[in-house]
């Protein structure tokens, strides 16, 4: 009995482990995560080395998908996006990655726009805000579930949680989503 | 030796309390009519309960130290004694009633003092962030309203209506010298009157726990006679001061319209519109920058563009990497918006 009492204690001080936040990002640090090696037609490629070193924060910390769903409000990405279903712009929620589902095209689509009406957020936004906000805007659409979710709506919610699970089955697959630069033209 | 030591542990939290005597921000400091009203309230309250406590003290020992007579079975009752108990019961019972009476009855008419309003107030929108707050002076002519941040000015002998409202989570507003703590609730409005009698500045804080840097999210209320209060308020409704002949402030402002700064932050009259962080068309004429954190100087400025996560850790102002002389030049442009 008093081993089992032990265990227990030794268990519950597992949650003293807390999520480390990543406040203060050195300079030479944050112009590494700039590096970003894009695939010719800008569709696809890596990430930094320094991306992996930290652990992904942008995609696994649930700090940094918080400020990423911050920032989606600060620099209207909901005027042409939505809440994530779209608009104007297209939709994040419907599976379709017209430039790819990894981070590193998404933030390569903030940083630097794409055709049709995407503008660069180059010059607004410090390189470690673009890359909270692609991992959070890789979340909304993600195709499977997230253990780190950013912080809940205050407001109604209009369309599936950040973290829901399982995710892949919200999404019809239809067509093969490869963009025509990459595969074969039908 | 032992004795020093003593009279030093003795006089240290003596000396600590001294702390409490700085009077820019204490309740017991009453400054506005509200604030007059709570002090009276709460003196009020504090000497009637000390006075309670005393005699309740002064029984006690009475109790404990009196002489005792011989020893009687608990059930053995005396009726005059009884009767004699039972009538001091019931006065202290009785008693007791009436001062929580009484004291319902002062808090009523102090709740209903603090809650006035009147026809020509000045009108002020007060938003609670992570961590600092927006203040927009509202006008009925659209043009003449201006925003500003972390420091509010009023005009002395004139009721101030506050519409609070807490932008992400919430906030509490709190004045000591001037009123009592009203919160700021996300999605709805609350009000607030406040009203100073003598010119003077009035430190304020927020009051209700709001994550990392709450402790850092001061502002303060700077009460002006209604001429100097004109005056500041025509100087507050003007854009951003233009030294466009000074070779470094020029190429500041380059500085700032070209990095993430004017992403988030207005300069009214230049190309920077961002509304979400503080507005800094006249961040100089402020007496504090970063919500009380640190006495507004080119120094601090310099130091808090450089490193805010340092001084501040986890607001949501990013660190932009900039050279020693974008950074130098920057600094000259923000300590020259007057």
């Amino acid at each position: 009995m008093r081993i089992v009492v032990g265990l227990v204690c030794i268990v519950t001080l597992c949650g003293c482990q807390r999520e480390e936040r990543q406040l203060r990002l050195d300079p030479p640090a944050a112009a590494a995560l700039d590096k970003i090696a894009l695939m010719p037609n800008k569709i696809g490629g890596a990430p930094p080395q320094i991306y992996f070193a930290l652990d992904q924060p942008y995609e696994t910390n649930a700090y940094d998908l918080s400020q990423g769903k911050r920032l989606y409000t600060w620099f209207g990405c909901a005027a042409c996006h939505g809440d994530g279903q779209g608009g104007i712009g297209p939709s994040f929620l419907d599976g379709w990655w017209a430039y790819g589902p990894e981070t590193v095209s998404i933030f390569a689509s903030i940083r630097d726009g794409r055709p049709h009406g995407m503008p660069a957020f180059k010059g607004k936004m410090t390189t470690e805000q673009i890359w909270q906000l692609a991992g959070y805007v890789q979340t909304i659409g993600a195709y499977s579930a997230r253990t780190a979710a950013p912080s809940r709506n205050d407001d109604k919610q209009t369309r599936p949680a950040e973290n829901r699970a399982p995710a892949a089955i919200l999404f019809d697959e239809g067509p093969t989503p490869v963009h025509p630069d990459q595969g074969p033209t039908p | 030796m032992k004795r020093r030591i003593g009279t030093a542990r003795l006089g240290l939290p003596l000396l600590l309390l001294l702390g409490g005597c700085d009077n820019w921000q204490s309740a017991l400091e009453a400054r506005g009519a509200s604030a007059i009203s709570l002090k009276h309230l709460i003196i009020l309250i504090v000497a009637v309960c000390s006075v309670i406590w005393m005699l309740v003290m002064i029984a006690m020992i009475h109790a404990l130290w009196r002489r005792r007579t011989a020893w009687r079975a608990p059930l053995d009752l005396v009726p005059p004694r009884e009767r004699r108990l039972g009538w001091i019961v019931s006065i202290c019972t009785g008693l007791t009633a009436v001062i929580i009476l009484g004291f319902t009855v002062a808090s009523f008419f102090t709740t209903r003092d603090i809650s006035v309003a009147g026809q020509d107030d000045l009108t002020i929108r007060i938003g609670g962030l992570q961590w600092w707050w927006s203040v927009e002076y509202l006008d009925p002519d659209p043009s003449a309203g201006f925003v500003s941040a972390n420091e509010i000015h009023i005009p002395t002998g004139r009721n101030v209506r506050l519409l609070l409202q807490g932008d992400d989570v919430i906030h509490s507003f709190w004045v000591p010298s001037l009123a009592g703590k009203q919160d700021l609730i996300p999605g709805r409005t609350n009000e607030i009157t406040i009203r100073a009698e003598r010119p003077g500045a009035y430190r304020g804080q927020c009051a209700e726990f709001c994550g990392l840097q709450h402790a850092h999210m001061g502002f303060l209320v700077t009460a002006d006679t209604p001429e100097d209060f004109a005056r500041w308020a025509r100087a507050q409704r003007a854009p951003a001061a233009n030294s466009a002949d000074d070779e470094e402030i020029a190429a500041g402002r380059d500085v700032f319209m070209r990095k993430p700064c004017a992403g988030c932050h207005s300069i009214r009259g230049t190309q920077a519109t961002g509304t979400s962080g503080p507005d800094l068309t006249h961040l100089a004429s402020r007496a504090f920058i970063a919500a009380g954190l640190l006495p507004t100087s080119r120094g601090a400025l310099a130091a808090w563009v450089a490193d805010p996560q340092t001084l501040k850790p986890g607001n949501n102002m990013p660190l932009v990497p900039l050279t020693p002389d974008e950074l130098r030049a920057m600094s000259a442009y923000l300590a020259s918006l007057k």
